[in-house]
C-alpha cells in the first residue's frame, strides 16, 4: 500500500495536524500494521518537498509536529492519478512455492507434503479471518474478505499442482 | 489401536471397494464433541464415501468405526438406523426437503418420526428455525423460498432431534458465497451451541475455514493435518 497516497487522500477533505493523520490512518487502514509517527512524518517532508502537499499553518509553542498540512492541486492530481491505475497482481506466493515443489520433485521428496503443510497454514490464516470477520463490522468484512478471496486463489492453485505432481515431477525429472 | 481418548466418532484403516474402483484405501477420523472437522480433498479421493461409512449408510470392506464407544459393524441395521435417526443429523447439498410438506412441517419432521406429538414438534421445530434465522418461512413451502434459506430450514431440520454428530456433504456447494457464509456462520454457531459435532465434507476451503481442524483425503487415505504439522 502507498502511504504517501493514502495519506493524501486523507488529506483531501480538509486541512490535518500529523497527528490526526495517523490516527485517521489507523483507524481506517491500520487495523494489522498502525503507522509509525516516524512513517507520517517522512512521508508528509516527501510530500512537501515534492509539492504534493504545503503547511497550513503552525501552532503556537509547537515543534514541526504541530504543522498543519493541507493538499495541494498538483496532491490532488496525483491521489486521482494513484487511484486510476491498476495494481500490479503479485505473483510472489506461487513462484516460492513452486521453487519448493520442483526442488522436492528433483531431490525425491514428498512434494504433496509440502503442498498439504502449505494447504494447512492457510487454512490457520483463513480461519483467523473468519473469526475476525463474524466478530467484526463492514468494514472488517471487506478486508478479510479481500484476503479470504487472495488465500482461496493460492489454495486453488496448490489443489490444482497437487493433483499435476506426477506430470510436473516427469517433465522436471526429464 | 484404541480410538483417541475422549473422541466419538472414530474410524481406523477402513477400506472400501466399488467394483475395481478403491474408494478408501486405510482412511482413518476421529472426531471429538461439539467438534467442527473438515474433510477435504480432491473430486473422487474417497470424502463422500468416508462420510457415508462414518455415518453407517455404506459397510466399508474392512477397517473399523466407532462411535461412542460401540462398534459400528457388529449392530444390526435396524439398530444403525435408530442410531442414525437418534444420534446423527444430515446436511446434503440440495434436494432434502419434502416439497409437499411447508418448512416448519419439514423441520418437525425428524421429531414426528420419533413419536413426538405435532404441537410438541413443531414448537422444537419453530425454536431451531429461528436461530437459523428462517423462522418467518415457517409455513412456506420449499419451492417458495430461496436456495439459501432452504439450506438454512434443512440446518433447522438436521438439529431438531438433537443429534451429537451432524454430517454435512457440501453444504452450500448450490449457494453464492454470501449465502454460503451466512449458512456456515449459521449452521456452525447453532452446532457449538448444542455441542454437536460436526463432519464437514467439503472442497471449498472458505467453507472449511469455519472448521476446526482439517482433514486431508487423496487416493483414498486421509492424513489429519493437526498430526502431521
Amino acid at each position: 500500500m502507498s502511504i504517501g497516497h493514502t495519506l493524501l487522500g486523507l488529506l483531501e477533505s480538509g486541512p490535518r495536524h500529523g497527528y490526526d493523520l495517523k490516527r485517521a490512518f489507523d483507524e481506517k487502514f491500520g487495523h494489522d500494521r498502525p503507522l509509525h509517527y516516524g512513517q507520517v512524518y517522512s512521508t508528509m517532508s516527501r510530500l512537501l518537498k515534492n509539492g504534493l502537499v504545503e503547511v497550513d499553518g503552525i501552532e503556537a509553542g509547537g515543534g514541526p509536529e504541530r504543522k498543519r498540512y493541507a493538499i495541494t492541486d498538483a496532491g490532488v492530481t496525483d491521489v486521482e492519478r494513484w487511484l486510476a491505475t491498476p495494481e500490479k497482481p503479485e505473483p510472489y506466493l506461487q513462484s516460492t512455492l513452486y521453487t519448493k515443489v520442483v526442488l522436492a520433485l528433483l531431490t525425491h521428496r514428498d512434494a504433496a507434503d509440502i503442498l498439504d503443510t502449505q494447504r494447512s497454514e492457510h487454512l490457520r490464516s483463513m480461519r483467523i479471518l473468519t473469526d475476525r470477520k463474524r466478530n467484526g463490522d463492514l468494514a472488517d468484512q471487506l478486508v478479510c474478505d479481500h484476503a479470504l478471496f487472495h488465500l482461496e486463489a493460492d489454495l486453488r492453485w496448490l489443489e490444482l499442482t497437487a493433483a499435476r505432481l506426477d506430470k510436473l515431477r516427469a517433465a522436471v525429472t526429464r | 489401536m484404541t480410538p483417541p481418548p475422549g473422541s466419538l466418532l472414530t474410524a481406523e484403516n477402513l477400506r472400501k471397494a466399488y467394483g475395481p474402483t478403491t474408494a478408501l484405501d486405510g482412511a482413518e477420523f476421529s472426531i471429538h464433541p461439539g467438534e467442527v472437522v473438515a474433510v477435504m480433498g480432491p473430486s473422487g479421493s474417497g470424502k463422500s464415501t468416508l462420510l457415508h461409512c462414518l455415518a453407517g449408510i455404506v459397510t466399508p470392506d474392512s477397517g473399523s468405526i466407532t462411535y461412542d464407544g460401540r462398534e459400528l459393524s457388529a449392530m444390526s441395521d435396524a439398530q444403525r438406523s435408530a442410531l442414525r435417526r437418534s444420534e446423527f443429523g444430515f446436511v446434503f447439498q440440495f434436494g432434502q426437503l419434502v416439497p409437499e410438506l411447508t418448512c416448519v412441517e419439514n423441520v418437525a419432521l425428524p421429531l414426528r418420526l420419533n413419536g413426538t406429538s405435532r404441537k410438541e414438534a413443531e414448537r422444537a421445530a419453530l425454536s431451531w428455525m429461528a436461530r437459523l434465522e428462517v423462522d418467518d418461512l415457517a409455513k412456506k413451502r420449499p419451492g417458495e423460498v430461496s436456495g439459501g434459506q432452504g439450506q438454512r430450514v434443512a440446518v433447522a431440520r438436521s438439529l431438531v432431534s438433537g443429534p451429537r454428530v451432524l454430517f454435512a456433504d457440501e453444504p452450500t456447494g448450490a449457494l453464492d458465497s454470501l449465502n454460503g457464509e451466512r449458512v456456515m456462520e449459521l449452521f456452525t454457531e447453532a452446532a457449538r451451541s448444542a455441542n454437536a459435532a460436526v463432519v464437514l465434507v467439503t472442497h471449498e476451503a472458505r467453507v472449511a475455514a469455519y472448521s476446526d481442524r482439517e482433514i486431508v483425503v487423496r487416493d483414498g487415505r486421509s492424513r489429519d493435518m493437526e498430526r502431521l504439522v
